[in-house]
């Protein structure tokens, strides 16, 4: 790959195109992996401001778990996440779970 | 061109007295140049202040060591210092109050007027008054006007009337 | 249609302090930091009346301090407003690593620099040390001589700044000029406004185009970008030279960037900077000429980008020149921080003339046209290749 030269490169290092980091897939990075259980997330969100990466989506919908029922739950965009482990960090009841990867 | 060295004590109001008649210079369309002696300024502290007054541009930056007048708004610093340092010969001074010195002297009680005029023994614009008399370096009506750049309203009454009394009553010793 | 040359001429007795503040005043200013420091104050002091008066249409910002004031219009600057700080002396050492940032995010922010000594110990007085210190930090640099000038040049600097997309810092002596009154000729207001138009800029932040500003650059990117700074810099010194003439033709008043007194035939040169400097060395040509010697005097009003040519055409030929530096370089190869630079541009054309390191005016140290013609009776007598600290108790 060539990288632009000088004169191809925007003044003061602006990047013009918004969400041009989608092109980065730091999902590579990972070597444990996040496993998030859906049985035990209490749906507090904290893991959701935490990521650094913004890869923990929150899904619209009707979800029962152990007979309690909830308008959503959090899946994490794995194409993203570089696996820093700080959702598992952070989580109030251990509902996220680092893992190697395989 | 013409190099006035002003000698004062801090609060007197020397240096806003040169930055007057530098500017009542100016609106006469010549060139002339203010700056005091900086330092801290402190009151009470002896103070200097410089103007050099010509009909060509001014360039030289250097403090005056070699003035054609001497102006000092405080006899009392003729015991802590020699304000006539440098005079050059035939140079005048400009003194408050009548003090015998080896030169062409002239004087207004200037801390009197101050007094009686502005309650306050701030001489400066008595001592722009003497300096216009004793020197012509300006015309009484361009001091007074560029008075009005420095002091407005009653401030400026007051400071202009002191500066016609004063430009009367300066005498040669 | 009138031009302003035509009307009505408004001189007014001003500091340089003051004489900034009318330049900011007449440029339209959008934000101006503001944060106090001697011998600076009286700028801020002056454009807070202004907006008081209601005569510029400003904010005016308080920071807590000069990190934040260049902070603050690094701020402004990339939302697309015309902004202006002025500062001297520590203000400036604290300001410093914001000053790569703005040149680095290529902001056309304007600044006032009276240069004032260092601390420890503390001075309040005048030298150039701390506008020295800024030499690699990708700011225009301009060095003004007289309160005319000054306001000239902030003007100026305005519109190179914006063309170039660089800061710009305008810098004269601190009090022998910042508080020295003299004869400011101002221009129409409407006419500045003219010659200042607002230009659409590629590194501002709008809601409807989003960019990203300051991002993070990897080793395969940052060479790049920095050298883009190098190659605006190094150009912007026929923009400055344009901009002038531009100026010198609407106004009738223009400088180039390098003044020079008596040169044509002069045998020896003093390099100098600063309105206390060259006009000591401009009185001192004259009467080094009187006792025989050919004496001429440069003025850089340029420092940054280094005028390197016109200087080094200027002293390929003569006998003998020296600078003389309101600043020590700690530890360099010379004295003076300037005449290093000097020597550079010298060397890089293959030229050898000899030359002298006056180091002066450190913490205002008074400075007497005397002084001067004792430069050129060195010159004339041979001295060469050292460093003299004049006016040093030894």
């Amino acid at each position: 790959m060539s990288l632009p030269k000088v004169h191809e490169i925007p003044i003061g290092g602006i990047i013009t195109e918004p969400g041009s980091s989608r092109r980065n897939p730091t999902g590579g990075w990972r070597s444990l992996k996040p496993v998030l259980h859906d049985d035990r997330c209490i749906r507090c969100r904290i893991c959701w401001m935490y990521c650094p990466e913004g890869t923990i989506k929150e899904i619209k919908g009707e979800f029962v778990v152990k007979g309690k029922k909830y308008q959503y739950k959090y899946e994490i965009d794995y194409t993203y996440c570089k696996g820093c482990g700080i959702c598992a960090h952070e989580c109030p009841v251990k509902a996220i779970e680092m893992v190697p990867e395989t | 061109m013409i190099e006035i060295r002003f000698h004062g004590r801090g609060g007197q109001g020397m240096v806003t007295a040169s930055q007057v008649l530098a500017t009542a210079a100016i609106m006469e369309g010549k060139y002339a140049q203010a700056f005091p002696e900086f330092g801290p300024e402190r009151r009470g502290a002896p103070v200097k202040a410089y103007l050099r007054v010509d009909d060509k541009p001014i360039y030289k930056r250097e403090p005056i060591v070699e003035p054609d007048v001497v102006v000092v708004g405080d006899q009392s610093l003729f015991v802590s210092e020699n304000p006539l340092e440098g005079l050059k010969p035939g140079g005048v001074l400009v003194v408050n109050g009548a003090y015998k010195a080896p030169v062409k002297t002239y004087y207004v009680d200037a801390t009197s007027l101050a007094l009686k005029i502005l309650g306050k023994a701030i001489v400066n614009t008595a001592m722009i008054g003497a300096v216009v008399k004793a020197t012509g370096i300006v015309r009484l009506e361009s001091a007074l006007a560029a008075l009005g750049k420095y002091f407005t309203g009653r401030l400026y009454e007051l400071n202009a009337q002191l500066v016609k009394i004063a430009f009367d009553q300066t005498k040669e010793l | 249609m009138t031009t302003a040359l035509q009307k009505a001429r408004t001189v007014l007795a001003l500091t340089s302090n003051y004489a900034a503040a009318y330049a900011v005043k007449a440029a339209d200013v959008d934000v101006v930091a503001v944060y106090p420091i001697t011998p600076q104050t009286t700028i801020v002091e002056k454009i807070a009346e202004f907006v008081d008066d209601g005569e510029l249409n400003a904010e005016l910002i308080h920071v807590e301090s000069e990190h934040s004031a260049m902070s603050a219009v690094v701020g402004a600057a990339a939302a697309g407003a015309r902004v202006f700080t002025a500062t001297s002396s520590q203000g400036l050492e604290l300001m410093h690593e914001v000053l790569h940032i703005a040149s680095g995010l290529r902001l056309p922010i304007v600044m006032a620099v009276p240069a004032r000594a260092l601390s420890a110990p503390i001075s309040i007085h005048g030298d150039y040390s701390d506008v020295m210190n800024t030499r690699d930090t990708g700011w225009i640099t301009y060095i003004a001589a007289s309160a005319q000038e000054v306001y000239d040049t902030i003007i100026q600097a305005y519109k190179v700044a914006e063309t170039v997309l660089l800061p710009a810092m305008v810098a004269y002596d601190g009090f022998l000029m910042s508080h020295t009154t003299e004869p400011v000729e101002l221009n129409d207001e409407e006419e500045v406004r003219r010659f200042l138009p607002r230009k659409d800029r590629p590194n501002v932040l709008k809601p409807e185009k989003p960019i990203t500003m300051g991002a993070f650059a990897m080793p395969d990117y940052y060479y790049e970008i920095k050298y883009q700074v190098q190659e605006a810099l190094l150009g912007s010194l026929k923009v400055i030279e344009e901009v002038d003439r531009e100026y010198g033709r609407t106004f009738g008043r223009s400088y180039g960037v390098l003044q020079t007194y008596r040169v044509e035939d002069a045998d020896y040169i003093v390099v100098a900077y600063g309105g206390a400097s060259f006009g000591n060395a401009r009185e001192a040509v004259d009467a080094a000429r009187e006792k025989g010697i050919k004496a001429g005097a440069v003025r850089l009003r340029v420092f940054r980008p280094f005028p390197a040519d016109y200087i080094a055409k200027l002293l390929a030929d003569v006998k003998a020149f020296a600078v003389v530096d309101r600043a020590i370089a700690f530890g360099g190869p010379a004295g003076g921080p300037v005449f290093a630079e000097v020597v550079t541009a010298l060397w890089m054309r293959g030229i050898d003339t000899p030359g002298l390191s006056i180091v002066h005016g450190i913490g205002q140290r008074s400075m007497y046209v005397e002084d001067f013609v004792k430069i050129f009776e060195m010159l004339k007598d041979g001295e060469k290749s050292k460093v003299v600290y004049m006016g040093l108790r030894l």
